[in-house]
């Protein structure tokens, strides 16, 4: 069947894809976005989440066919859309051919929060979720809001370090 | 294998009605799983996200809410967790964020696992279950009635569930759950108390423990003899002993990965006493703040 669907802003329409197959099966295999990670198809893990219709959720868990007519932004969505977000001088920068990540992306970065980096897209989309809606979270907020994410590497220190550095910026900046 | 995307509360019914062994769609949080892992592969999907009334909440006439089997757990929690504390406490127990962002109690009912959160609140309270076919208009299933063995349930082929109806909370309630942490978690045991001292009534709810889930009748029938509900004086730790006894006794689990039968079991006793004693608390508190 044929799916359409925006994804990242982009318009697009998928043809060929079976019935029963995932958004993330969608986005990796059949739209090159390989970022959202396949780890559990199970939703136990955490690293295919996406934004669909704005709300984070794990794409193995969404049939393809029901993303029909709706947008789905993934990590790789998330650094033009930092560019937009901070429209004035950031687009001079893209213009001039600087990839600006999104602030959650570079905190990850500075704080050393990634490893292996299997489990960091997951993580990178539902940390910039919950720094949306939950500026200042408690470090019991971010647990709670990053337990459906595993990470095999960094014993999850470093990756609370950089959801407080990137929610500490955008509190600043704002 | 088909998908079907109807858009219509109507057409959804005449789908599946046309296509029985259509499997109905959701959040996709325990369809997919299946469908991934090629343990079930459905001849169709029944995709139920555009049908817009299934996300809606309304109050009838009576007081109950009306509560659309396509609302997601995080509404549950966010917007109903005043009226419905039960469900929204064993909601926010529900696998992780994203898994609450789109798993819903329709589909819990659907999936009508032993091991489902949902179902020891919601046999707490009295919830009743609105499933409809095209055929037969709406047919109201008491929650009781509803779970029929592992994994069964009492919808017709032609049936789609759309709406739990359940009543707004008249007294404390609570629910309780084992794993081996807070999140991604399926139930090792959980249990559900419910309070309802304007009918001087108690409801329980047992999951993960018998092949279905399933009430406590006999410890609800002793409690709700046993409680001070006039004077509401304190819990008598003995009643609060033998309510977890007879909870324990209601159960009928298994030894499987998760747990033995034994730990079930002693698990249920120690549940049933602790959320009483919460419960109790919570009501004798309500009448210090109104005296």
């Amino acid at each position: 069947m044929r799916v359409n669907v925006t994804v990242n802003g982009s318009q697009e329409a998928v043809d060929d894809v079976w019935e029963g197959e995932s958004l993330l099966y969608v986005l990796r295999e059949r739209m090159g976005l390989p970022g959202s990670k396949n780890a559990c198809e199970q939703g136990e893990c955490g690293s295919c989440t996406v934004y669909l219709d704005g709300t984070p959720v794990c794409s193995c868990l969404v049939a393809a066919g029901q993303v029909e007519g709706r947008e789905v932004r993934t990590v790789e969505g998330l650094a033009t859309a930092g560019r937009r977000d901070a429209a004035g001088d950031t687009a001079g920068r893209a213009a001039a051919g600087h990839d600006e990540l999104d602030p959650v992306q570079q905190a990850f970065l500075e704080a050393g929060a990634v490893q292996c980096g299997f489990c960091t897209p997951g993580l990178i989309v539902q940390s910039h979720d919950l720094i949306e809606r939950n500026p200042e979270p408690s470090d019991a907020e971010i647990r709670e809001a990053l337990a459906g994410n595993l990470c095999r590497c960094t014993g999850y220190e470093k990756i609370l370090d950089a959801v407080r550095l990137a929610a500490k910026r955008k509190a600043s900046a704002e | 294998m088909e998908f079907l995307r109807p858009v219509t509360w109507a057409d959804a019914l005449a789908a599946k009605a046309g296509q029985p062994d259509a499997l109905p769609i959701q959040g996709g949080t325990d369809v997919m799983v299946e469908i991934n892992f090629d343990v079930h592969r459905p001849p169709a999907l029944l995709d139920l996200n555009p049908v817009r009334e299934l996300a809606e909440v309304e109050t009838l006439p009576d007081g109950t809410l009306r509560v659309g089997a396509g609302v997601p757990y995080v509404r549950l929690i966010n917007e109903l967790g005043d009226r419905l504390p039960g469900l929204a406490q064993a909601s926010r127990t529900v696998g992780s964020p994203q898994i609450r962002n789109r798993g819903t109690v329709g589909g819990n009912l659907g999936a009508a696992s032993p091991a489902g959160d949902s179902h020891p609140p919601l046999l707490a309270s009295d919830a009743v279950i609105e499933a409809e076919s095209s055929a037969r208009g709406t047919r109201l299933i008491p929650a009781v009635d509803f779970y029929k063995g592992v994994k069964r349930n009492a919808l017709e082929p032609d049936e789609l569930i759309r709406a739990i109806r359940i009543a707004p909370a008249s007294g404390p309630q609570y629910f309780s759950k084992i794993g081996t942490r807070n999140a991604m978690v399926i139930a090792v045991c959980s249990f559900a108390i419910a309070l309802h001292p304007d009918e001087r009534r108690v409801g329980t709810g047992v999951g993960s423990a018998a092949p279905t889930p399933r009430r406590a009748t006999a410890a609800e029938e002793f409690l709700s003899a046993e409680l001070d509900w006039d004077a509401r004086g304190p819990l008598s730790v003995s009643v609060a002993q033998r309510f977890g006894e007879l909870v324990k006794e209601a159960a009928a689990p298994i030894d499987d990965v998760r747990g033995t039968a034994d730990y079930r079991k002693h698990a249920l006793s120690v549940m049933a006493r602790r959320t009483l004693t919460w419960a109790w608390n919570d009501h004798r508190a309500t009448r210090e703040e109104a005296s």
